[in-house]
């Protein structure tokens, strides 16, 4: 556990990728295989459910530090964190010796995972037996596993990286031995490090993603756009589509396998693909010819069960970009003009559940800008320029896949509540609400949290503090004074909202300070905007 | 109860004796805790001091009236006898006692309970009412000992030194860069360098006996002097600015009981953040708080509200005095 969480204390400390590398690559060499494993398993996000609720945590440290609970909510409020701020009120209560040391793959073993399931009663002396022994960041990371909640600010490139190092293997293999379902033994944590080559494969196992990045440069500087394919951004679930070992598999590229949740799709890649295929794509809400806002897709994923209801309200369509596997062999060397030859002749008869993305054509850079002006009345994000001569590559490698989206929604608005934010945002005032007008009264329309630079973070803090009206625990109301300009990226009519719309990706763009709350949007202007675009 | 000390719009206004102690705004007399921006203001007619502050309220305030009082010795002002107390906080900085007939009132100051190598420690005063500081009062606040801190920061320097980076350390002018560098000088003797607002503060210290490691002001450095391996103290409002291009490649720390709090840490975007302050942590503000016998309690700056709270519930009578004393900046 020491030597964890002194990795996880060095990855928190510094800013600079290469010492992150750095600490994570001596991490791998020193530790123990089944304790490297867990690491892993951690580092690159993935979760247990958590073993106890922070509330029920919070609960027994107040008692075991004697603190009052409004004194733990305002020192909550001050820390931004509940794990630390349990091991913080802890601190010094520790006996003079600590604990012995137990590697982490024992304390995920013994102790944590024969943790659940069993009553409060049994798990708070074993929990609090354990802060009594451990130091204060100890403390604080038994906390986050506890609470399922560990996050390091590293990404799993970096992760990868330096897995790579240590292994001396490329790092697209690591990338690719990383993906799909494995358990955190020491066998799979030496599998990883294993020399380049080919190993048994686990027949769902997708792809590392390629990730486009923002077109940060003139479009024309591109060169020519006969060199580029030219796509729909659209905005659904990106995903890869395994046909595999007489199965499919979908998976979504936070690594979740969704096949139960798409089984027309599925249906359909069954007996249309060939065994050894990989589609690269997005799964969209569809009808008629057109995406659905993504809350409709979300019913899919969001909904217990999938009712007949629900499968009808949110037809599904995967909507191919390309093609990574051919007949067991991978293709993503093969440039892309040709994956998506092959793509095509795959999805033919695909209609109308598997398609493929269409091309858009334009013999110019200025027509492509003027497609792109259509974007958002064809419900899609703008455009994707992808290099037809470019290989399928991993991670977000910047060059040969952009996306240039439109620009987004804008309405000025009145901000009406705030509260603390979590994090590095502890104890200033970060998460505001934002409200129009609407018959002469200000409704919320939106929340939103980032936009602002620190310093107006600052300024706006002390502003906030000084026209409180009221406190209601952690959120104030505040005098309805200051404007901002936010922007959506997608803003929709919504009957289940109080508003009566339903925004997505909310940011703020700017602070009014030139506009009087009198001057933000109304609510029948925004809506008159939606029914008439 | 007689009440001796309450705040108006000028300052803490004792009646009795005609004089407001650490007042906000111009007063004819004023009686100062300490040095700190935040409670020696400049324009008062008359100041009144603890000894050993008055160099440095002198830096401060210039050509003003400043008469200093060793610690303990009463004097009488108006009806009242004021005495000044050693607060631990920075050189010279005082608890101010006032009494009459026998009521005694003690305002804190800005105090702190851990050992400083630079200034008087801090001696309770019994007292009938005490106005103490609450600028970390929540029990999150613990410090470290401070030798381990210190530890830390010696760490942090020598493995910037073996990368070939210089270490740039954020710190109070006034105070925290002395207590630093006496705290240091237990493990080496190397000259610190240090920026312009810090240097004649050093010289303060130095006339007061106080041990420190040499120190030398970053603006007497010629043109191209390397920096990589040094030491650099700097207040925190010198980040950022082009006065730290001169350092080349340099690790950034922050000497603050801000540093306390990971988020905090993280938000300012330093390197490192050291919990090291001149203020009391959670458990020294109630074991002094016990010390002084006080029948009640009013509490200032900082988390006032939560220290007023929780003396109540433990059958303290308690309550809250607004005053703009800022306690520790963020920054």
């Amino acid at each position: 556990m020491k030597r964890f969480a002194t990795l996880y204390e060095a990855l928190d400390r510094t800013t600079s990728t290469n010492e992150k590398v750095a600490a994570l690559a001596a991490y791998f060499v020193s530790a123990p295989p089944e304790d490297a494993a867990w690491a892993v398993w951690f580092l690159t996000g993935r979760r247990l459910k958590r073993f106890l609720p922070g509330r029920l945590l919070a609960a027994w440290a107040m008692e075991e530090a004697g603190v009052p609970d409004w004194l733990f909510e305002e020192s909550y409020a001050g820390v931004g964190d509940l794990a630390e701020t349990i091991s913080l009120i802890l601190d010094g209560r520790g006996p003079a010796e600590p604990a012995p040391e137990l590697p982490l793959s024992r304390w995920m073993e013994e102790r944590l995972l024969p943790l659940r399931g069993r009553p409060p009663e049994e798990q708070r002396p074993e929990v609090t037996g354990w802060w009594l022994g451990l130091p204060r960041w100890e403390t604080f990371v038994l906390n986050k596993l506890l609470t399922g909640e560990l996050r390091v600010g590293v990404s799993q490139t970096l992760v990868e990286r330096a897995l790579a190092q240590v292994a001396n293997a490329p790092q697209p293999a690591v990338a690719h031995r990383l993906m799909g379902t494995w358990e955190p033994t020491a066998a799979f944590f030496q599998s990883l490090l294993a020399p380049g080559g080919e190993e048994e494969e686990d027949t769902s196992r997708p792809y590392p993603f390629y990730l486009a990045s923002p077109l940060d440069q003139p479009v024309e500087s591109l060169g020519s756009p006969e060199e580029w394919l030219a796509e729909w951004k659209w905005d659904g679930i990106r995903s890869q589509l395994i046909r595999r070992g007489g199965a499919v598999h979908l998976w979504s590229r936070g690594e979740e396998l969704i096949t139960g949740r798409f089984p027309e799709l599925a249906r359909t890649a069954l007996p249309l693909l060939p065994d050894g295929t990989v589609l690269d794509g997005e799964i969209l809400a569809w009808r008629e010819g057109r995406p659905l806002p993504f809350s409709v897709l979300q019913r899919r994923i969001g909904r217990k069960r999938l009712t007949d209801k629900v499968l009808a309200e949110a037809p599904a369509v995967f909507m191919g970009y390309d093609l990574l596997e051919l007949e067991g062999r991978d293709v993503r060397e093969r440039p892309l003009a040709e994956r998506r030859r092959a793509l095509e002749g795959l999805l033919e008869r695909g209609r109308p559940f598997l398609l493929t993305s269409p091309a858009i054509e334009a013999a110019a850079w200025d027509e492509m800008a003027r497609a792109r002006e259509e974007a958002r009345e064809r419900d899609v994000e703008g455009l994707m320029l992808k290099r037809l001569a470019s290989p399928y590559r991993t991670g977000r490698k910047k060059g040969d896949w952009w996306k240039w989206k439109i620009e987004p929604f804008t309405v000025d608005a009145v901000l009406i509540y705030a509260q603390p934010g979590h994090g590095r945002r502890a104890n200033l005032l970060t998460d505001y609400t934002f409200a129009v007008w609407s018959e002469g009264e200000l409704v919320p329309i939106a929340k939103a949290y980032s936009g602002l630079s620190d310093e107006e973070i600052l300024a706006l803090d002390g502003w906030l503090r000084r026209h409180t009206m009221q406190k209601f625990g952690p959120v104030r109301s505040v005098e309805p004074a200051q404007v901002f300009e936010l922007a959506f990226e997608g803003i929709a009519l919504s009957p289940r909202h109080k508003s009566g719309i339903a925004v997505r990706f909310p940011r703020i763009a700017r602070w009014r300070t030139d506009k009087t709350p009198e001057q933000a949007d109304t609510l029948e202007g925004i809506r008159r905007l939606l029914e008439g675009g | 109860m007689q009440v001796l000390l309450h705040p108006d719009d000028r300052g803490l206004f004792c009646e009795a004796g005609g004089f407001y102690i650490d007042p906000w705004k111009p007063v004819e007399r004023a009686v100062i805790s300490h040095g700190h921006g935040d409670h020696a203001r400049w324009g008062s007619g008359a100041y009144l001091a603890a000894a050993p502050s008055v160099p440095i309220l002198q830096r401060r305030l210039g050509e003003a009236r400043i008469e200093g009082v060793p610690f303990g010795e009463r004097v009488r002002i108006g009806e009242v006898f004021v005495s000044f107390h050693p607060a631990g906080h920075i050189l010279g900085s005082a608890q101010v006692r006032v009494e009459r007939d026998g009521e005694v009132w003690v305002f804190s100051g800005d105090y702190k309970r851990a050992a400083d190598p630079t200034c008087e420690s801090f001696e309770p005063v019994a007292c009938h009412t005490f106005i103490t500081e609450a600028t970390f009062a929540l029990p999150i606040y613990r410090w470290d000992p401070t030798a381990a801190v210190a530890g830390e920061v010696w760490e942090w320097w020598e493995a910037n030194r073996e990368a070939g980076r210089a270490s740039v350390l954020f710190c109070y002018a006034l105070g925290k860069a002395q207590r630093l560098l006496g705290e240091l000088a237990r493990w080496t003797d190397r000259t610190v360098f240090v920026h312009g607002s810090v240097e004649p503060l050093n010289e303060v210290y130095r006339q007061a006996g106080a041990a420190m490691l040499p120190t030398r002001p970053v603006a007497e450095t010629v043109r191209g002097q390397p920096f990589a391996g040094e030491l650099i103290l700097a207040p925190p409002s010198a980040g950022g600015s082009t006065w730290m291009r001169r350092f080349g490649p340099a690790s950034t720390a922050f000497a603050s009981g801000w540093m306390r709090v990971r988020g905090t840490r993280r938000r300012r975007g330093f390197d490192r953040g050291f919990a090291i302050s001149d203020h009391a942590d959670w458990p020294d503000l109630l074991r002094t708080i016990r010390e002084t016998g006080a029948e009640r309690v009013l509490t200032t700056h900082g988390y006032a509200g939560s220290l007023a709270r929780y003396l109540r519930e433990q059958g303290i009578a308690a309550g809250t005095l607004a005053t703009p004393f800022e306690g520790e900046m963020e920054d």
